[in-house]
């Protein structure tokens, strides 16, 4: 692995390789005082962030961080971003600042693989963390990770993915991965938030929420993104949530193993009712958890091994 | 540790050093030693644990736990220490899986450690390994028991425990093959450019 640009076209067996690190150093780390590992002494990860963010940023930074790497955070506002330089050259003066790798969100979908196209001579190691309404490729590893922890091996589980698919880039990161892991995706939205093309994902798709409860191993809760809807996507807030909502009364009709899962920030009463969302059937703290362990994974498969140095 | 072969299974060539019943012996030998050295069946006797260093050390911390048992009817937890994240040569060699990490549920703090490893050679694994407890808890003290000694060390760092010294030339690979994990026992030296 040289970057991480999205979870389409990983292979099932290096996604295997990285969730079983993460799960071996989830363990190394458990009931020690001291979360910190020497491996990535001397290495240089700088986090660039453009886009909004609380849980990915700190999760990146210290998973950095408890591997011994330097972290370096740049935001689009407080620094030459501001004066108008662009990401390339932006990105070309972090690489020869000494950056081993660069961990990008951009509000532009493909802004990552840009990247990684400039930095390639470089040496330097892209990880996307979320391009626009293309991919987020470490929250799927984690949403993975947190599902294999719950239900075993993905092989042959039902995963429903329900909300505004079309703007979601965690969404089109999980189908792939969950499909190249072996579960079942079936996404649940109203017509208007599915993406131009949902029909050659390797998913089911149905419009009514309820019909698909009883038969699901996990549910994954999208949240509706007012900052990227520029249209009448559907007619209120108050009837998307009744019908596409999470309420206490569809938790019930879900198997008693199913898991809730939500990538956060959540809209309590919008996507998600108070009361699931607090269920102990909900991994929504556990995802940030597994958060930092699989981001340490990432960047140990990015950064460590001979096939890293340039 | 940078040509220190943890050979397939299927390496039948090669002179050979140890055989299956070799091996036994030896393994046995070790556990009385140990039980010796740390006064294990003494009435105030250290906490001992064992902890093997994946993946053939921790088998072989395994063996001598139940010989230790059979011996001195103390029963000495048994552990497994990966040591990959620690290791100095990341950077140069391929990216490996890490290994699984378990240890007793008593910890290791005022504990006698006892690294376990099937081949000594450069003592960077050793290195590691020391480096890696520390991040742990704090022993009392660190012993270390290997299979075999094959000489080249790189750094200032002894066995306590040898099962055999092999003297080797530094392109040979010492194969070491235990039950568990490659079907049978024995050891054979392969290899060197003549």
């Amino acid at each position: 692995m040289k970057h991480l640009l999205g979870t389409e076209g990983l292979s099932a067996k290096t996604a295997t390789a990285v969730l079983n690190t993460a799960d071996n150093l989830k363990r190394t780390l458990l009931g020690r005082e001291v979360h910190k590992l020497p491996t990535l002494r001397g290495r240089t990860v700088v986090t660039m962030f453009y886009e909004n963010s609380t849980r990915t940023r700190a999760s990146f930074e210290i998973a950095g961080k408890w591997m011994s790497a330097d972290v370096v955070n740049v935001s689009a506002s407080g620094s030459s971003v501001g004066k108008g330089e662009s990401l390339r050259d932006t990105a070309l003066t972090l690489s020869a600042a000494g950056a081993d790798c660069v961990v990008i969100r951009h509000p532009a979908s493909g802004a990552a693989q840009r990247l990684a196209h400039w930095l390639h001579a470089e040496g330097t190691a892209v990880v996307n963390a979320g391009d626009g309404m293309h991919e987020h490729p470490t929250q799927a590893l984690l949403d993975a990770a947190t599902l294999r922890e719950r239900l075993g091996p993905l092989d042959g589980r039902r995963v429903a993915i329900v909300g505004d698919v079309l703007h979601s880039r965690v969404a089109r990161s999980n189908v792939h991965l969950l499909s190249t892991l072996g579960a079942e995706v079936v996404l649940v939205a109203p017509p208007t938030l599915l993406p131009v093309g949902v029909a050659s994902w390797p998913v089911a798709v149905s419009h009514t929420l309820d019909a698909e409860l009883p038969s699901l191993d996990a549910i994954m809760m999208l949240r509706v993104q007012a900052e990227r809807m520029h249209g009448g996507f559907f007619p209120s807030a108050r009837e998307y949530s009744i019908t596409y909502g999470l309420s206490e009364a569809r938790q019930a009709m879900l198997p008693e193993h199913a898991v809730v899962l939500h990538p956060g920030p959540m809209l309590r009463g919008m996507e998600i009712a108070s009361a699931v969302a607090d269920s102990p059937r909900a991994a929504i703290t556990e995802q940030v958890h597994n958060g930092v362990h699989v981001r340490m994974a990432v960047l140990y498969h990015l950064l460590a091994g001979e096939e890293a140095t340039p | 540790m940078a040509s220190r072969s943890r050979g397939a299974a299927n390496s039948a060539g090669g002179r050979e050093l140890l055989s299956a019943g070799d091996v036994a012996r030896t393994i046995a030998r070790m556990a009385h030693q140990i039980i010796e050295k740390t006064t294990l069946d003494a009435e105030h006797k250290p906490p001992v644990v064992l902890l093997g260093i994946p993946t053939r050390g921790t088998s072989l911390a395994a063996r001598l736990r139940e010989r230790i048992t059979e011996f001195s009817g103390v029963d000495v937890p048994a552990g497994a220490l990966d040591i990959t994240l620690y290791r100095d040569d990341l950077r140069r060699r391929p990216n490996r899986p890490l290994a699984e990490i378990s240890l007793p549920e008593t910890g290791i703090d005022e504990a006698l450690v006892i690294l376990v490893d099937d081949v000594l050679f450069s003592g960077r694994t050793i290195r590691a390994a020391l480096d890696a407890l520390r991040d742990h808890g704090r022993p009392s003290a660190v012993q270390l028991a290997v299979l075999v000694d094959r000489g080249h060390r790189e750094l200032p760092i002894r066995a306590d425990y040898v099962g055999k010294n092999v003297p080797t030339s530094r392109d040979e690979d010492v194969v070491v093959r235990l039950a568990d994990v490659d079907g049978a026992d024995g050891v054979v030296v392969r290899g060197g450019r003549r």
